[in-house]
């Protein structure tokens, strides 16, 4: 069960509840490989996506997400809005509500808007990654994918590398993880990896290699490039060096290890060609779960006043029409 | 005019009294301090204080007044409304108002607001550096003329460790003491909260102890280097204690000042990304609560002070890392103070000395006491009254309080400054 108003982060989710979520997400996945990828739960309601950071994945995901569901999806992007009148955030969100979406699907620069919004408006909010904070879809879309492919979650080891610190993938996948009983170890430089995640009960490596021993998944992180220029490190072939995941630093992994990306990918600084398009990545596949894993949260939250457990076999019956 | 105020227990810690005493009171001017029943049938105004405290009134080294220009947060007259609300007779203004105050013309124009208003006594601190750009000196002498006692860039660090050097040369000449707002810039690299375990989780930027610790070892060098005064606002870390502790014991000119929210809540308090909790220096970890405690236990700090705040609620009703800095804070200081007497870390004649005499001495005042012959500026509280905060309900022009519904004890029953009776609490 999940019953939840917002869908803000994985920070607070149960085992009960990721489970729940990755089973819906799993029910939805099916209707994206009809012939007709379109089904009528969602008629008559409108999704706003209201996006203050540039996305091509996320929010086409959550378009296409809305629409295979019969909504209307609205894109609003913050370069072509009042934001550039000067319009708060507050406001633009109080002005969309006025015209009754039944979801708003933030992503913003801002750690903690979706929550501040979430706290302030009447309407469903749900987080498409706020700042260096959580991105909530992310992590479970990564979940059903390392489901699908291992079958279950615990007892796996998962290597996470890269900038940790300014990731808000790395932080909704650890929680995640954790709380799946998968293990999970993070790997970067010093100057990104803060101390204060050992709390979270994952492991911290400065050394890619040990890092990825033994590991059963490995998910690189994106780097991005400005953070040479705040020297977290001296350039980016020293860190493509030491952090960029090859072949050669995959010999210490598990044979059939999993590589993910969550995208947009730095070809040959945080992942090299070879690893991105080989035999153990998945990274398109994420893609895939993606769009399933946000038919299941439109649904989960904008439906709510419906009982859930009827209203799921006709997600199924339709399958079977 | 005689005034009387009978039957409570007078604390005046200047001159190490805590006892049953009656005040008399004649023309502004505390006249005697006796036993209980010596001025009875004295032709007076009596004043019953049976059960409460009688103190001098509260001094608060560390305010924002937002006046002039930033009239939509505070005025002086809110401002000292709220101040004599929360028992506070006299209040130092920092210089970041539009214009900023670093000449003169606006240091006058401050104390002729604060006359207007006529409620607590307002005391200008002018700006170290020209616009507080940390650069050029401010006109710091023709500023002390006009009235300004401190000096101070408050709101934004002096980065410049040659220019604080400078500055604390030229202000001795005046002997006046620069307060110091001790953030390391490039340290703090843009951070909204503490450097810890709840930035990490939150994914906001955090600033680290360090850039605190690191400029308040900068500045008690210069202060042994210059001999000039020390004072450093709102101490918030571990460090930043021990390293003005171990300033005093060699015996440099350095004093400190402590906020009721540092020693009061940590860095968990921005939990749900509470911009009421945003602040600067931000709210540390328990850690540095208790030392900040330990600080003001051991007389390493000397004084309380509220960095009072006010913030327009459009300014803090943003997301987190646009949120302006501060908290309104004058309302409720003593209460939050008086908390520390009930877990015994002041007695309640320290916590009043903090409150009083000791930010009263760094400023050079003669207030802060009820010694025979000062104005009379009293506050009565009933140190077992309580009350809710209700952000609404207070004096202050802005809301902006972490203490929302927070249960108080300590109530303002009396606020009186030379003999005139500013605010009084109704039931």
């Amino acid at each position: 069960m999940f019953t939840q108003r917002h869908f803000l982060g994985i920070a607070g989710l149960t085992q009960e509840e990721l489970l729940f979520l990755l089973d819906t997400a799993e029910s939805f996945r099916e209707i994206s490989e009809r012939e007709v990828k379109k089904v009528p739960t969602l008629r008559g309601k409108t999704i706003i996506n209201l996006f203050y950071e540039s996305s091509t994945r996320t929010r086409t995901s959550f378009e296409i997400a809305a629409k295979r569901l019969s909504a209307d999806a609205i894109n609003i992007t913050a370069s072509a809005s009042s934001v550039t009148k000067g319009e708060t955030l507050l406001d633009t969100a109080r002005n969309l509500v006025a015209m009754r979406p039944a979801a708003i699907v933030i992503r913003h620069p801002s750690s903690g808007a979706p929550h501040f919004l979430a706290r302030l408006v009447d309407c469903p909010v749900i987080n498409a990654g706020d700042g260096t904070h959580e991105h909530p879809t992310q992590a479970l879309l990564d979940l059903l994918t390392i489901r699908e492919r291992k079958g279950s979650i615990a007892g796996l080891t998962v290597a996470i590398v890269g900038d940790v610190l300014h990731s808000r993938v790395a932080r909704s996948n650890m929680l995640a993880l954790t709380t799946l009983g998968a293990q999970v170890r993070l790997i970067g430089p010093r100057t990104l990896l803060p101390a204060e995640f050992r709390s979270w009960g994952v492991e911290l490596h400065t050394d890619l290699r040990q890092g990825l021993a033994g590991a059963d998944v490995v998910m690189a992180l994106r780097l991005q490039r400005e953070r040479q220029a705040r020297n977290f490190f001296p350039s980016t072939e020293e860190y493509s060096r030491r952090f960029g995941i090859s072949l050669a630093a995959l010999a210490e992994a598990k044979p059939d290890v999993l590589i993910m990306h969550p995208g947009p990918m730095n070809r040959g600084v945080e992942i090299d060609s070879t690893v991105a398009d080989g035999p153990y990545s998945v990274i398109l596949d994420q893609v895939t779960n993606g769009v399933a894993v946000r038919m299941a949260i439109l649904y989960l939250l904008t439906t709510q006043t419906q009982e859930v457990v009827e209203v799921e076999p006709t997600v199924r019956d339709e399958a079977a029409a | 005019m005689r005034i009387v105020i009978a039957n409570g227990t007078v604390i005046d810690p200047a001159n190490n009294l805590d006892a049953a005493r009656d005040l008399l009171i004649e023309d502004g001017v505390v006249h005697a301090v006796e036993l209980p029943g010596r001025f009875r049938g004295l032709e007076a105004t009596q004043i019953d204080a049976r059960g409460l405290i009688i103190a001098p009134g509260l001094i608060d080294m560390h305010v924002h007044l937002r006046e002039p220009g930033y009239e939509y947060k505070e005025t002086v007259l809110t401002g000292t409304q709220s101040a004599v609300a929360g028992g506070f007779t006299a209040v130092a203004c920092m210089a970041n108002t539009n214009p900023i105050n670093d000449n003169g013309a606006v240091t006058r124009y401050i104390l002729e607001r604060a006359r207007a208003a006529n409620l607590a006594r307002v005391f200008p601190i002018g700006a170290l550096s020209k616009g507080l750009k940390g650069e050029e000196l401010a006109e710091i002498g023709e500023m002390l003329e006009a009235g300004a006692i401190a000096i101070s860039d408050d709101g934004r660090p002096v980065m410049d460790a040659n220019l604080m050097r400078r500055a604390l040369e030229y202000c001795s000449m005046f002997n006046v003491p620069i307060s110091v707002h001790e953030e390391d810039l490039q340290l703090a690299a843009g951070g909204v909260m503490n450097e810890g375990p709840t930035a990490v989780r939150l994914g906001l930027r955090g600033i680290p102890n360090a850039a605190e610790d690191v400029m308040v070892a900068r500045d008690i060098t210069l202060a042994r280097l210059t001999g000039g005064r020390v004072h450093v606002a709102h101490l918030s870390t571990n460090g930043a204690v021990a390293l003005v502790r171990q300033a005093k014991a060699e015996g440099l000119p350095v004093t400190a000042e402590a906020t009721p929210h540092h020693f009061s809540l940590t860095e968990e308090a921005v939990d749900g990304y509470n911009t009421n909790a945003k602040m600067a220096p931000p709210l540390r970890l328990a850690e540095d609560v208790a030392a900040v405690q330990e600080g003001l236990r051991d007389g390493t700090i000397d004084a309380i002070a509220t960095d009072h705040a006010p913030h327009h609620r459009d300014e803090k009703e943003v997301e987190f890392d646009q949120a302006a800095n501060g908290i309104v804070g004058l309302e409720t200081a003593l209460p939050l103070t008086l908390k520390l007497v009930e877990s015994g870390i002041l007695s309640l004649a320290e916590a009043v000395r903090k409150l009083t005499v000791n930010p009263a001495r760094i400023l050079g005042l003669p207030y802060g006491t009820l010694s025979l012959g000062a104005p009379a500026d009293v506050v009565m509280f009933d140190p077992t009254g309580t009350w809710k905060v209700n952000p609404v309900k207070l004096r202050s022009k802005s809301k902006n309080t972490p203490f929302d519904q927070w249960e108080m004890k300590g109530k303002i029953v009396l606020t009186m400054v030379e003999g005139r009776v500013v605010y009084e609490s109704r039931g």
